[in-house]
């Protein structure tokens, strides 16, 4: 788990490296599928597949759950920020996906005189570093308004291939 | 002599106490003395009445705000100041600075006390950065830090006299509770319930801040401080192991029961009243049995922690259902009795009257008629479930399972009611009671446990009840028969603590940031003014120069900051956020204010 966790980690910073500034995913439309039910675009990001019947894509429904189990109690119901916790909703828009996966693996400060926002690094917490993928398909869902404040009606089933890899990720056998 | 001289500064003949030498002595005097609000609820039995009435229900609508103080924090603001004599002193939240305001020198600030805290508990803060308050004794004010940290400050200069640590937050155990000083000790709990944290109060000497006795909430008799003959639950003795008999494995090492709620004292009894919260995870499956004591009543004898009774309300709790919230201690008649009543309104949405003595279960009902996981407690002394909820089917998200999402349940996890504490006026013998009108749909799933990480396994989302835009009331209830006396809406959840007066005037703050005035026998609503900012504060009055003054601290935020900002989940999302799903933020920022109200002069 640590291993794997580390090596994320390690992708994060190497991404975050080359860029001077925050830049959004860009185009969401899915081009490709891979073998665990994920949905990539043309650059190869993550990201979600809505069919015209509404049915989402695994990763989104999965990442809906996880998300309002580890994330809302800080960052509100479905991504719309909160008090306390900015709007994930929107901060996904001008963030790579790299660098999403650096601040959720790392956490991250944010302290003034006016803000004393503090993030946990989540990278040893396989509740979380299990589901980044999801957790980042969701909320890219969330931020180009393709789900709404609302638990995905319908869903495509989860695959074989990510339920050999969650339990491998959560310590299963 | 220091005592004699803090006296003098405090230009407050109470704190003389007679010259007592127990701190208990000067509390139970000072409390009685209506001028001076010097404990978090005002008195021992937590019934936040005060006996000062130049504020009735015939002039309160001409209240008028008489001066403000900015905290200079934004988070939840949560309780509400101590006033002892000319001194006033308020709290925040994290940082977790504390003011001493002299009252009778233009509120001049005399001493401001800022620790040093590791930003790093912030995150561990399940649901924001509160603070409910602090506590008084033996010529010291108590601090209970974000960090655990538990502070004892010298009243007249803000030094610290000695400084005690609760708990680790690395681990998560994080303190947002007040603390409260019975006789020569100062019992405290602790947070993290959403962390796994085997949760506990603890008993600190008020001289040296050495600690004295700690009992668990869940684990073996020892650690819980549980007699197995003589500790009773329902009249009966709990026999050995009666914690690690309803816990699957060591999951009880890991089982939450956390205290961050209120505690009240009964003197002649010398009993300590609180309640545990919930047993960690949100996924039920992942810890089968009873969880004791998780979500129980303790009655605790406050020189040693051994527990006279407990009471367990939510066995096996599948909703997030903490116990947490406070015992209000009253005296009345039942049955043309009288009893010693402690009366409980749970976040399961069910008002308890117990015998605080033996810990009869008198009276569980529920105080709003939405709530629908159970069709009540067995009250059948006879039955092998008395005093157990029966728990419907419907709503049972361990009958559901894992993976199985269980729609409209009511109440939702923050409860009927939260920490938002309740007033009780011996005038009219009515409980005051700041509620949530909130219902929710909840997914278990199995989660992992990682020390000092969240251990939630559920997902839930929040929505008025069916067919209704409200998600607050305001009720008076009659704790004697359990029965809704008057029930006034709320366009939120109340999240405000009550205040109940001599006055016949009752006083509580909303999420929009109002503080409102009603009258104490009919509701009615005499007077109301917006703050700067949302209120989760607990209302307070006190007398200074003649005068008596309502205060109140604005500063929307925790869990409620949290759940409701951006709104509940709209279920016919696309046809914009209207009533009740319209979002707090279009009513209200961050900012720390207290508002201090009075009449006018002339």
């Amino acid at each position: 788990m640590r291993k794997i966790c580390s090596v994320i980690v390690a992708i994060a910073f190497a991404a975050s490296a080359g860029l001077a500034q925050a830049e959004g995913p860009g185009d969401p439309t899915a081009v490709k599928k891979e073998d665990d039910g994920k949905w990539l675009d043309k650059e190869g990001t993550p990201t979600y597949k809505i069919s015209a019947d509404g049915t989402v894509d695994w990763f989104t429904y999965s990442g809906y759950r996880r998300y309002h189990s580890e994330c809302h109690v800080c960052h509100g119901p479905d991504g719309m920020g909160s008090t306390y916790a900015p709007a994930l909703k929107d901060s996904v828009k001008s963030m790579s996906y790299g660098d999403f996966l650096g601040v959720v693996a790392s956490g991250r400060k944010n302290i003034s005189t006016a803000a004393e926002n503090v993030m946990p690094a989540f990278g040893d917490n396989p509740n979380v570093a299990c589901y980044m993928d999801d957790l980042y398909v969701y909320l890219r869902a969330r931020s180009n308004d393709a789900v709404g404040r609302v638990r995905p009606p319908k869903k495509e089933e989860k695959t074989d291939a990510y339920t050999k890899a969650e339990d491998s990720c959560m310590g299963k056998n | 002599m220091r005592k004699a001289l803090l006296a003098t500064y405090l230009g407050s003949a109470a704190i003389f106490a007679a010259g007592s030498a127990s701190a208990n002595d000067e509390l139970i005097k000072m409390s009685q003395n209506p001028k001076d609000w010097v404990m978090p609820a005002g008195d021992y039995a937590n019934t936040r009445y005060s006996k000062l009435n130049q504020i009735t229900a015939a002039n309160v609508g001409k209240l008028q705000v008489a001066w403000t103080f900015s905290t200079g924090v934004l988070r939840g603001h949560e309780g509400g100041p101590l006033i002892i004599g000319n001194m006033m002193y308020v709290h925040t939240p994290f940082p977790n600075k504390v003011y001493a305001i002299d009252l009778s020198n233009e509120n001049k600030i005399v001493w401001k006390y800022e620790p040093k805290q590791d930003p790093n508990v912030i995150p561990v803060m399940c649901c924001d950065t509160v603070n409910r308050g602090l506590a008084y004794g033996d010529g010291k004010i108590i601090l209970h830090q974000a960090d655990t940290n538990l502070v004892a400050l010298d009243a007249k200069t803000g030094q610290v006299a000695w400084s005690s640590t609760n708990g680790n937050p690395a681990k998560g155990e994080t303190g947002t509770s007040a603390a409260l000083v019975v006789k020569d000790k100062v019992l405290v709990g602790i947070s993290g319930g959403e962390f796994g944290v085997q949760c506990h109060v603890t008993a600190y000497d008020l001289k040296t801040g050495k600690q004295a006795w700690r009992a668990f909430s869940e684990g073996p008799d020892d650690q819980i401080k549980v007699d197995p003959v003589k500790t009773t639950a329902l009249g009966k003795p709990v026999g050995a192991d009666s914690s690690l008999k309803t816990w699957q494995g060591d999951q009880w090492k890991i089982g939450g029961g956390c205290t961050w709620g209120w505690m009240s004292y009964d003197p002649a009894l010398n009993l300590v009243y609180y309640g545990s919260g919930n047993p960690s995870t949100w996924n039920p499956k992942q810890r089968p049995g009873d969880n004791k004591w998780s979500m129980t009543i303790f009655a605790r004898d406050a020189d040693t922690g051994m527990a006279k009774w407990v009471y367990q309300m939510t066995p096996h709790d599948e909703w997030d259902y903490d116990g947490v919230n406070e015992m209000i201690l009253s005296d009345q008649q039942i049955n043309g009795q009288p009893r010693k009543l402690l009366t409980h309104f749970d976040r399961n949405g069910l008002g308890y009257t117990l015998d605080r003595e033996s810990g009869e279960l008198l009276v569980a009902e529920k105080y709003d008629p939405k709530v629908n996981w159970t069709s009540g407690v067995d009250m059948d002394k006879n039955s092998p479930t008395y005093g157990r909820p029966k728990v419907l089917d419907a709503a049972s998200t361990e009958k559901g399972g894992e993976d199985k999402n269980t729609k409209g349940i009511c109440p939702a996890a923050l409860g009927t009611k939260d920490e938002q504490p309740a007033a009780y006026s011996p005038d009219t013998q009515l409980f005051y009671v700041p509620t949530n009108h909130v219902c929710m749909d909840y997914e278990p799933f199995k989660v992992s446990y990682t020390a000092g990480q969240p251990y939630v396994g559920a997902t839930l989302s929040m929505y008025p009840p069916q067919g209704e835009t409200h998600m607050g009331n305001f009720i008076a209830w009659d704790g004697k028969t359990g029965k809704i006396v008057w029930s006034n809406k709320e366009q939120f959840s109340v999240w405000s603590g009550a205040l109940a007066t001599a006055g016949g005037v009752v006083f509580y703050g909303t999420l929009e940031g109002y503080l409102k005035a009603v009258d104490a026998k009919s509701g009615k609503e005499l007077y109301k003014f917006k703050t700067p900012s949302g209120i989760i504060g607990n209302v307070t009055t006190y007398e200074n120069g003649g005068k008596q003054y309502v205060a109140v601290l604005s500063g929307v935020g925790g869990w409620a900051g949290i759940g409701l900002a951006a709104g509940l989940t709209d279920p016919t999302a696309g046809l914009g956020a209207v009533g009740g799903y319209a979002a707090l933020s279009n009513y209200t920022a961050l900012g720390g204010t207290l508002t201090v109200f009075s009449l006018p002069s002339n």
